[in-house]
């Protein structure tokens, strides 16, 4: 192994730039005679709007415009979509409601923007936009999604509130098993409301070029393609070619940055409109409203065994609330994101999920780290960590006994998994967590008054997202491949050009690493460029771990074929035959002999075109590829979490956390340890800190970092970190994925911990101090062994 | 509008200012120094720590005119131009501390701070408590901890400066 290669923790290249200040994010970018958007939101959660007065506001120093939705409407600007197509048990098409950038006679959550004023400065925007006089006609909300279907009607499209019904799984068998089953185990589970709260808040650029009509847009987004796709195609901005969309420095995504928002319309339009640059950027306060939320599933779930504990069946009803309007892909998160991973790493014959989707007078909701397979891990981690403590097994030999252990494993909802060995990653975390030491550990606990328990979370995830035949088949509205583009340049540095996008996962890094090593040149020539539609092809992006599974395989079939050509170029400086051509180290040699021409020298020729006639070779080193993956990738692992509670305030402390995670072939350690720490922390955040609250009213009263509780530094331990590694046998360089499994491990094993030490399974996420103080009063702690 | 002046990065500078004008807005429109950020408006998290006569403050919640005659150390200021970095920014690179690097500038800012309080030996623990007023979303804290242990040692070993002294 290089000390820049595959397997190499080299150090980020990108970090520069952000240890000193000098990273390029959205609202970092200045452009000439720029202009500020302010919007006025709805504070209601439903209401209707009787009337916009903008006169006052349009008088206030340095306003330039004051827009509505009247006006958005006028000029034809088209409303935002959900590209997922999700059929009904019955066979009719989800209700997709119209969702206007600007409200239009009416709003459905608090934070809906009815009206955006355009001003010399942001403080003048603000000023002007409290002169906006908004007549709402309150109306009764309903922001519960248990609620949502007797609640009032939000949308004339969907009575009952009802976007689907939908169902995956044979009910009738799941049935017989169920009535010939030794022990039913059943839990009710609510998946808490989550906010995604990337440190940078999301902004928008806009700006028009009169000249050439040409719209540009700098925008806080994961897949600046499918952005400028919707905006063109769906919106009807402008169109695809006069519409360039960059991403640049982005500070953190999880999710919230994929999905196309109204305030980026808003300002393209605007931009337009005014004939000056446009730009937004969210307060936090206005990332609360408007980001769009994660979870929110209310659950009930039943595992059926025999009386050796091997599971039979399982049973899932699920109620998942979208928010106020359809978010880009909420509508594949609850269905199959969530209820094909239901299987988890067991062999389990007969699976069913109901997912009746639900509008609520809230905050749309969508994809948010792990997306749907946080919440399939903990209904089916807790159903067997419970079946597990009700039957008298251990939890670690249950879930043995239940393994999946041959491959590849069809399950009964849709995913065959390809490769894995879950005994290998539960018994290395096993030993790396001491689990023999832990009844010690538990008896010591008990004598300074602490209740010590332990978690299991053996987790799989669907990720390398994903074979596009696959997800259109299942409703998706686009592929979900891959492009790269490979530009050798005549002194043998080289451009990768990626259609994935980081923002904060290290691509510049470790792709760099990829090239270097296959390539045979220092890892300093070469560069990666993403996040900018005139620069880069389409590509789809990067969320659901797909950018080293499926962006990385582009960039491997692209140099694939950069050495085909550069051997024909280096046949003809050589004078060989091209077959006998072999590339090593980044030489090409003449098999046998000891005539060989370096890298660069090839590069040079490849341009220079001397030593070729352009009839039998194109001059040039440059190549493009288009990969798309033949299956989802599985990630599997097992996460132990150990905690201690306080009988007397309920407070929980993470006293241990080992990870082990099979992540197939593993770039760079570095980084990949350091998405598992993340991920690990946003899952514990939801086990313990996190969840979103909107009372009767609809308002949302964890508006504020003040109120929502995001884990601070003294909120978590530091983390064992250990890997086991099948390779993934669907992508050329064998890899899973690893940006999501923290999250999607983390809250089953600390609730299976806490309730192990508190000897009730009734605790809500987020088990704060007062749900553990309230959870312990109703149970009899279980003793120390 | 009132006019205002500091030292910002060891810089005199002036601006006319209205007079509700924070700190980190004058940072960043009027001086382009964009590398201190804003993400929240409740001074929770950190992003724009900077260091007035020395000391860490959250830039979004101090107005201008306050700094009147001060001495303000950003992100951009604390390794000379062309110079080595600083032995924090390495430490942060070294131990990958960061990851989107947003909240990275004020991570920064704010560990110096601590050094500053509690000296070059910190423990685990205590580096974990007094980072309270900084969130970070993508990292979990666990490498920025062990950066910033690594810094302040390496600090003592350089005999850098605390920042703006």
């Amino acid at each position: 192994m290089s000390a820049t290669g595959i397997g190499a923790s080299v150090r980020r290249k990108e970090d520069f730039r952000f240890i000193t200040g000098k990273g390029q994010y959205t609202d970092d970018v200045i452009r000439p005679r720029e202009t500020r958007a302010v919007f006025v939101r709805s504070p209601h959660a439903h209401a209707k709007i009787k009337n916009i007065d903008t006169s006052a506001a349009k008088t206030m120093p340095g306003v330039i415009a004051v827009l509505t939705g009247a006006e958005l409407a006028n000029d034809k600007i088209g409303n935002l979509i959900c590209g997922w197509m999700i059929h009904s048990k019955d066979g009719t098409p989800m209700k997709m409601a119209p969702h206007p950038a600007l409200a239009v006679g009416k709003v459905n959550h608090q934070g809906d923007a009815v009206a955006v004023v355009i001003a010399e400065t942001q403080v003048q925007g603000r000023d002007a936009a409290e002169k906006v006089k908004v007549d709402y006609e309150p109306l009764p909300p309903v922001a519960d999604p248990a609620k949502a279907k007797s609640g009032p009607q939000i949308h004339d499209i969907a009575p009952k509130n009802t976007i689907y019904e939908w169902a995956l799984g044979d009910a009738k068998a799941v049935d017989a098993a169920f009535s010939s089953a030794k022990h039913v185990t059943k839990l009710d589970i609510v998946n808490n409301r989550l906010v995604p709260n990337a440190i940078e808040p999301r902004a928008a650029l806009a700006e028009y070029d009169a000249g050439t009509d040409q719209l540009t847009l700098w925008n806080t987004t994961q897949n600046p393609h499918v952005a400028r796709l919707v905006i063109a195609a769906f919106v009807g901005m402008a169109p695809e070619h006069k519409l360039r969309v960059i991403a640049p420095d982005v500070g953190g995504g999880f999710g919230s940055k994929i999905f196309i928002y109204p305030e980026e319309v808003v300002c393209l339009w605007a931009a337009r409109k005014v004939g000056r640059p446009v730009k937004w950027t969210a307060d936090r306060s206005e990332s609360f409203v408007t980001d769009a939320h994660g979870r929110d599933h209310v659950t009930h779930a039943e595992l059926a065994l025999d009386a050796n504990g091997k599971i039979l069946a399982m049973r899932v009803k699920t109620i998942a609330n979208l928010g106020a309007y359809m978010s880009t892909f909420s509508s594949s998160v609850p269905t199959y994101l969530y209820a094909t991973l239901l299987s988890g790493q067991y062999e389990i014959p007969h699976i069913y999920c109901e997912v009746d989707a639900v509008y609520t007078n809230t905050v749309p909701v969508d994809a948010y780290r792990g997306a749907g397979r946080p919440e399939a891990t903990f209904v089916v981690e807790r159903l067997v960590e419970v079946a597990a403590r009700q039957m008298g097994i251990d939890p670690a030999d249950l879930r043995k006994r239940n393994f999946i252990k041959s491959f590849p494993h069809q399950t009964p909802v849709i995913m065959a998994y390809d490769a894995g060995d879950y005994n290998a990653s539960l018994k290395k975390a096993l030993e790396l967590a001491d689990i023999k030491g832990f009844n010690k550990r538990r008896r010591e606990a008990a004598r300074y008054g602490k209740l010590r328990g332990i978690g299991y979370s053996t987790y799989i995830e669907a990720c390398g997202i994903a074979p596009s035949q696959a997800v259109g088949s299942l409703g998706c509205g686009v592929g979900l491949w891959e492009s790269a583009e490979v530009r050798v340049n005549p002194t043998g540095s080289v451009e990768v050009l990626t259609g994935t996008h980081a923002h904060g996962q290290g691509h510049e890094t470790t792709f760099a690493q990829l090239v270097s090593e296959r390539l045979g040149i220092p890892f300093e020539n070469v560069s990666i460029v993403h996040g900018d539609t005139d620069k880069v092809q389409f590509g789809m992006g990067t969320y659901g771990s797909r950018s080293g599974a499926v962006g990385m395989s582009a960039i491997v079939k692209a140099l694939d074929k950069i050495e085909a050509k550069a051997k024909k170029v280096a046949a003809h400086m050589l004078e060989a035959a091209e077959g006998d051509i072999v590339f090593k180290d980044g030489k090409f040699t003449v098999a046998g002999t000891d005539k060989s021409a370096a890298w660069g020298d090839v590069a040079l020729n490849a341009y220079i075109a001397h030593k070729f006639a352009g009839q039998e070779l194109e001059p040039g080193l440059k190549e493009t590829s288009f990969y798309d993956p033949t299956n989802f990738t599985f990630p599997a692992g097992c996460h132990i979490c150990e905690v201690e509670v306080d009988c007397d305030t309920g407070k929980t402390e993470i006293v241990n956390w080992t990870a082990v995670d099979d992540f197939g072939t593993v770039i760079n350690p570095m980084i990949v340890e350091g998405q598992v720490h993340g991920g690990i922390a946003q899952g514990i955040g939801q086990a313990l800190l996190e969840g979103a609250v909107y009372d009767k009213e609809g308002q949302l009263v964890t508006g504020s970092l003040m109120d929502y509780c995001m884990p601070h530094a003294h909120d978590l331990p530091s983390f064992k970190v250990g890997l086991t590694e099948t390779k993934a046998p669907s992508n050329p360089l064998g890899i899973k994925g690893c940006g999501e499994a923290g999250a999607i491990a983390a809250p089953a094993a600390v609730i299976n911990a806490i309730t192990d030490a508190i000897g009730t399974e009734e605790l809500v996420m987020p088990a704060s101090g007062q749900a553990v103080w309230a959870a312990l009063k109703r149970a009899q702690p279980r003793q120390a062994a | 509008m009132p006019a205002v002046s500091m030292t910002v990065n060891g810089k005199a500078v002036t601006g006319d200012v209205e007079a509700r004008t924070l700190l980190v807005q004058f940072l960043r429109e009027n001086l382009r120094l964009t590398g201190t950020h804003v993400g929240c408006d409740t001074s929770q998290c950190g992003a724009c720590v900077v260091h007035i006569d020395g000391i860490a403050a959250k830039s979004c919640t101090t107005l201008a005119l306050q700094c009147e005659g001060a001495n303000i150390t950003t992100i951009e200021g604390l390794a000379e131009p062309n110079g080595p970095l600083h032995p924090m920014q390495e430490a942060f690179r070294e131990h990958h501390g960061l990851q989107c690097g947003f909240c990275t500038p004020g991570m920064i800012m704010a560990a110096l701070d601590i050094v500053r309080r509690r000296g070059n030996n910190l423990d685990e623990h205590t580096i974990r408590e007094q980072l309270d007023g900084n969130i970070c979303r993508c990292t979990g804290y666990h490498n920025i901890v062990k950066a910033i242990a690594a810094g302040a040692k390496a600090m003592a070993k350089s005999g850098a400066r605390q920042a703006a002294e």
